[in-house]
């Protein structure tokens, strides 16, 4: 391969339109760009051996760091170079791949098997059997006249992934090296200290998430997506705690649903299309047999946690906090609604894909409400999650290109804001060894800069006009355009959604105690992400309009011929909310100027300043303060298991109609 | 230039027009206990008067989210008499909302508190009925532009009865009138003293107020978008409702905030989702 500079490479856009054309085959400059990906895939993959290995904890964290780096100038560089491309196919052979990966598989499942066995968990063990005889049955009849004309591809959505994996993921690994380092020398002692394992999984999970998003063909997307099921496993049983066990255990057998019904759905397109290539599927549109996409729309549902598979996720909180950041923000739950969304076309004004974005709804109204009877900020953060992630497959199963216009936009805002909050509580939870978040008043005196940035992913998940609420807008209006009827789901789960918001907000604000300064161990590693990922959220709320009309709307655009965007007016108006917003702590200019300060209304005399008081008897009484959390009214045991029964129909009516 | 003089005349006036309602309010709030009542003019006396008190704050920055509570609620304003997206000023609405209960918290006083959540409540009751009229409108007239909705050639409550019924229902919810009167009574001898403003004083205060006078023209406003087909009809129903919640005010006690969120969405889902149902299958 020739030596191209840089620049050449950014320039050279029209070059690759003329070979493209000319079809002469691969052109250097998509050399370069299968290269890229090959490389995103392999670099993680080939350094998560190293750090398994390693016991030096310098050298560790040289090798996180080092890799953090290339995967995200990598993945910044498919950024700018893919920048107003079309889709660029690549034809990957690799002489014994697909034999590695057979091997690979069976020996995974082989292990899954084993923990099945081990752990008395028979219902695990039949999975992976079922899986594996459909996959080597499949290999065994069809894989010899299997033709597979292109195995990678990459285009605006997958860029797009590709960026939330490698940016938001590689930070989280970062953060790790220090969070991990707390955790287990100073906080976890108990814990065997088994760091190596931990990196390993964690880059082998985004070189698995690059592979899911780049693969055009299933079978390499199966391959990778049962590499997340693995990893997410081995991630949640970190601990090796009964609960963590336990939790990790039902996390596998849930995401194994979602595996057996990949592969049927794979046999299934090949039986009636005869491919098993992503763009070609996508490009039959309405054409093909809908009963396995909606066995894929099945696994989506598995994978992104949707009711009544939403138990795993919130189970899966018992893993140090940066991996339900990994698992919550940048990789696995997205892979089930990366999913959805590819296919979305095909769901469009079909019976099984209303289905589908009703259970959707459901889950995003339902999880919305349950959050608001948690006190537990992960649990809050992971039932948020679980509903944001309905409100996708909701726009995924709608399928119009207004709503995989939403559902694109809610996934990139969700991405960031729920990495920068998952991050923000770990640490806090290492600082005030809680995370209930009734004992987080004060933490704006004690935390100021996490607090503020705790705040800011909390705004930039329900408040104008940061990103998530744009996002909103954007699916509400698609859904006013498709039935209105539907919106009242975010009608009424969006209330809920701002309601434990704002409640959570108003508790960091409060200001009770000592002031005393906790953030001074906070190390290095871990304040480059946190301001990264708050950097994020407010940057891309800024440039929000420039990621929707040259990375969004184009992709919408390839499949459905038409796009949507937010009108110009619209965008100024946001963007001078936005502009007003950021003045806020300019008033801070004013800080206790003009002001008297006097002490709090108590209802009686004040026994100490804002803290106590003589009540009734002159008995002197502590002043305590606790939100509502409304449990009377809200049952989080009730909710979930009418939640799922109310899906489980939903699922069974998907079939139905879609075997129909 | 022409945006400009509106923006500037809707900053300058809202206010007077929002306090010569809040004087005419309290005239006829008076009548009706068979009072004489303060003069008209009452309510800016007494803002002026506030503005001249010493400002006695319980943490030095809870002033802070006022400022910026009264002044999203100007942009909000600006936004709708612009014409502007319908959504995008709801939105800005709540944000402006948001401000003022966080300012509440800031404040760490358990009256404060009390009242906080309990604004947090009527936001979530009121605000499914408020998006649903939303989308209604958006139904009926193909735009979330107040601009296009304006220019509807039919009232918009003849397609929308159940909606324009449900917003009449949540308006005393939003001017924070008996039996909604939950978050700040106007009277602060009970149980929750003077609510989400009981620690804020002086100018900020005067603040507040000034900032409900200009949240009373917005939502007057958005009750005008259901008959804007005809103007003098529109302002007359305008004054009409206006006088309903005055006397719903006088008749009713406060309930409590369980009756506010169940009643609300009761009449949100059968009124409003009833009213758009029914309007998309006609429409289709």
């Amino acid at each position: 391969m020739p030596r191209i500079p840089l620049m050449n490479i950014l320039w050279a856009r029209a070059f690759c339109r003329k070979c493209n054309t000319a079809g002469r085959g691969l052109c250097t400059y998509r050399k370069i760009f299968m290269n890229c990906i090959v490389f995103l895939i392999a670099i993680p993959c080939v350094a998560a051996f190293f750090l398994l290995f390693l016991r030096c904890s310098i050298l560790r964290g040289a090798i996180v760091f080092f890799t953090s780096f290339l995967v995200c100038c990598a993945s910044i560089f498919l950024l700018v170079t893919q920048f107003n491309r079309e889709i660029s196919y690549f034809d990957f052979v690799l002489p014994g791949i697909s034999s590695a990966m057979t091997v690979i598989k069976v020996a995974l499942a082989a292990y899954i098997f084993f923990i099945g066995i081990k752990h008395k968990n028979f219902v695990i063990s039949g999975l992976i059997a079922l899986q594996v005889i459909l996959f080597l049955s499949f290999e065994y009849t069809h894989g010899h006249a299997l033709v597979v004309a292109h195995n990678l591809f990459i285009d605006k959505f997958s860029v797009i992934m590709v960026m939330i994996v490698g940016i938001i993921g590689s930070l989280i690994a970062v953060f790790s090296l220090g969070y991990m380092r707390d955790f287990h020398e100073q906080y976890h002692k108990e814990i065997k200290d088994n760091r190596g394992l931990f990196f390993f999984l964690i880059f082998v999970f985004l070189s698995a998430m690059f592979g899911i998003v780049c693969s055009n063909n299933l079978l390499w997307v199966y391959f990778f997506w049962e590499i997340t099921t693995v990893c997410s496993f081995l991630l949640i049983r970190y601990k090796q705690t009964d609960e963590s066990v336990r939790n990790a255990l039902f996390a596998l057998k849930m995401n194994l649903f979602g595996g057996v019904a990949f592969i049927a759905a794979i046999w299934l397109l090949y039986q009636s299309t005869g491919t098993i290539e992503l763009d070609k599927l996508i490009l039959h549109g309405g054409g093909i047999a809908l009963l396995p996409v909606v066995l894929l729309g099945f696994a989506g549902l598995t994978k992104s946690a949707q009711m009544p598979f939403s138990s795993w996720l919130t189970g899966a909180m018992v893993a140090p906090t940066p991996v339900s950041a990994l698992l919550h923000s940048s990789t696995m739950v997205n892979a089930g609604v990366y999913l959805i969304l590819r296919f979305a076309g095909v769901f469009q004004v079909r019976l099984a894909g209303f289905m589908l974005g009703i259970i959707g709804g459901v889950t995003f109204l339902i999880a919305s409400f349950i959050a608001i009877t948690q006190s537990d900020a992960k649990k809050v953060l992971a039932y948020s999650t679980i509903a944001n992630l309905g409100l996708v497959v909701l726009c995924g199963g709608i399928g119009t290109y207004e709503a995989v216009w939403a559902g694109i936009l809610l996934i990139i805002f969700h991405a960031i804001a729920k990495g920068l909050l998952f991050l923000c509580v770990g640490i806090i939870e290492h600082k005030i060894h809680s995370r209930d978040i009734e004992d987080m008043s004060g933490l704006i005196i004690t935390m100021p800069k996490i607090s503020i940035m705790l705040q800011l992913g909390m705004a930039g998940m329900f408040l104008a006009p940061f990103g998530m609420l744009i996002s909103k807008w954007a699916v509400l209006k698609a859904l006013v355009d498709f039935n209105p009827v539907l919106a009242v789901f975010i009608v009424f789960g969006g209330t809920a959604t701002l309601f434990f918001w704002v409640k959570w907000m108003g508790r960091l604000l409060i200001v009770s105690g000592e002031p005393r300064d906790l953030e001074k161990n906070i190390s290095l590693t871990e304040w480059i992400p946190l301001s990264g990922l708050a950097l994020l959220t407010l940057g891309i709320c800024a440039l929000f309009p420039v990621v929707s009309s040259t990375m969004i709307e184009p992709y919408v655009r390839e499949i459905y011929g038409v796009s949507i965007a937010m009108s110009r007016g619209n965008i100024v108006i946001m963007s001078i909310m936005l502009g007003l917003v950021m003045l806020f702590p300019l008033s801070f200019i004013n800080y206790g100027k003009n002001v008297k300060v006097v002490d709090a209304y108590l209802g009686g005399a004040n026994a100490t300043p804002g803290t106590s008081f003589f009540g009734p008897g002159g008995k002197m009484t502590a002043m305590e303060t606790r939100n509502y959390y409304l449990t009377d009214y809200l049952n989080e045991k009730r909710l979930l298991e009418f939640g799922a029964v109310l899906c489980l129909v939903l699922i069974a009516f998907m079939f139905i109609v879609s075997y129909w | 230039m022409n945006l400009l003089i509106i923006i500037i005349s809707y900053i300058v006036c809202a206010p007077f027009i929002g306090g010569l309602l809040a004087g005419i309010d309290r005239k006829i709030t008076a009548r009706m206990q068979a009072r004489v009542g303060p003069p008209v003019l009452q309510p800016f006396f007494d803002v002026m008067k506030l503005l001249l008190k010493e400002n006695l704050v319980v943490r030095r920055s809870q002033n802070f989210y006022i400022w910026f509570y009264l002044f999203f609620i100007i942009f909000t304003g600006v936004l709708f008499f612009t014409g502007e997206d319908l959504l995008l000023s709801i939105f800005a609405l709540t944000l402006a909302e948001i401000f003022f209960v966080l300012g509440a918290y800031k404040t760490s006083s358990p009256y404060s508190f009390l009242g906080a959540q309990r604004e947090l409540f009527q936001i979530m009751a009121y605000e499914p009925m408020i998006l649903l009229s939303i989308i209604g409108m958006y139904m009926v007239t193909g735009s979330f532009y107040i601009f296009d909705i304006v220019r509807f050639h039919k009232p918009l409550v003849f397609f929308l009865p159940g909606l324009c019924a449900g917003v009449v229902y949540i308006l005393a919810i939003k001017f924070r009138k008996s039996p909604f009167d939950l978050s700040m009574s106007h009277h602060a001898h009970q149980e929750l003293v003077r609510g989400i403003t009981t620690e804020f004083s002086g100018r900020t205060l005067a603040m507040i107020e000034v900032a409900h006078w200009y949240e009373y023209t917005v939502i007057l406003g958005f009750v005008y978008l259901f008959f804007a087909a005809n103007p003098g009809v529109g302002i007359l129903s305008v004054l009409v409702v206006f006088f309903l919640q005055i006397l719903i005010d006088n008749v009713f006690a406060r309930v409590k905030w369980q009756l506010t969120i169940q009643s609300s969405w009761l009449v949100a889902l059968t009124a409003g989702l009833g009213n758009l149902i029914v309007l998309y299958f006609v429409r289709k």
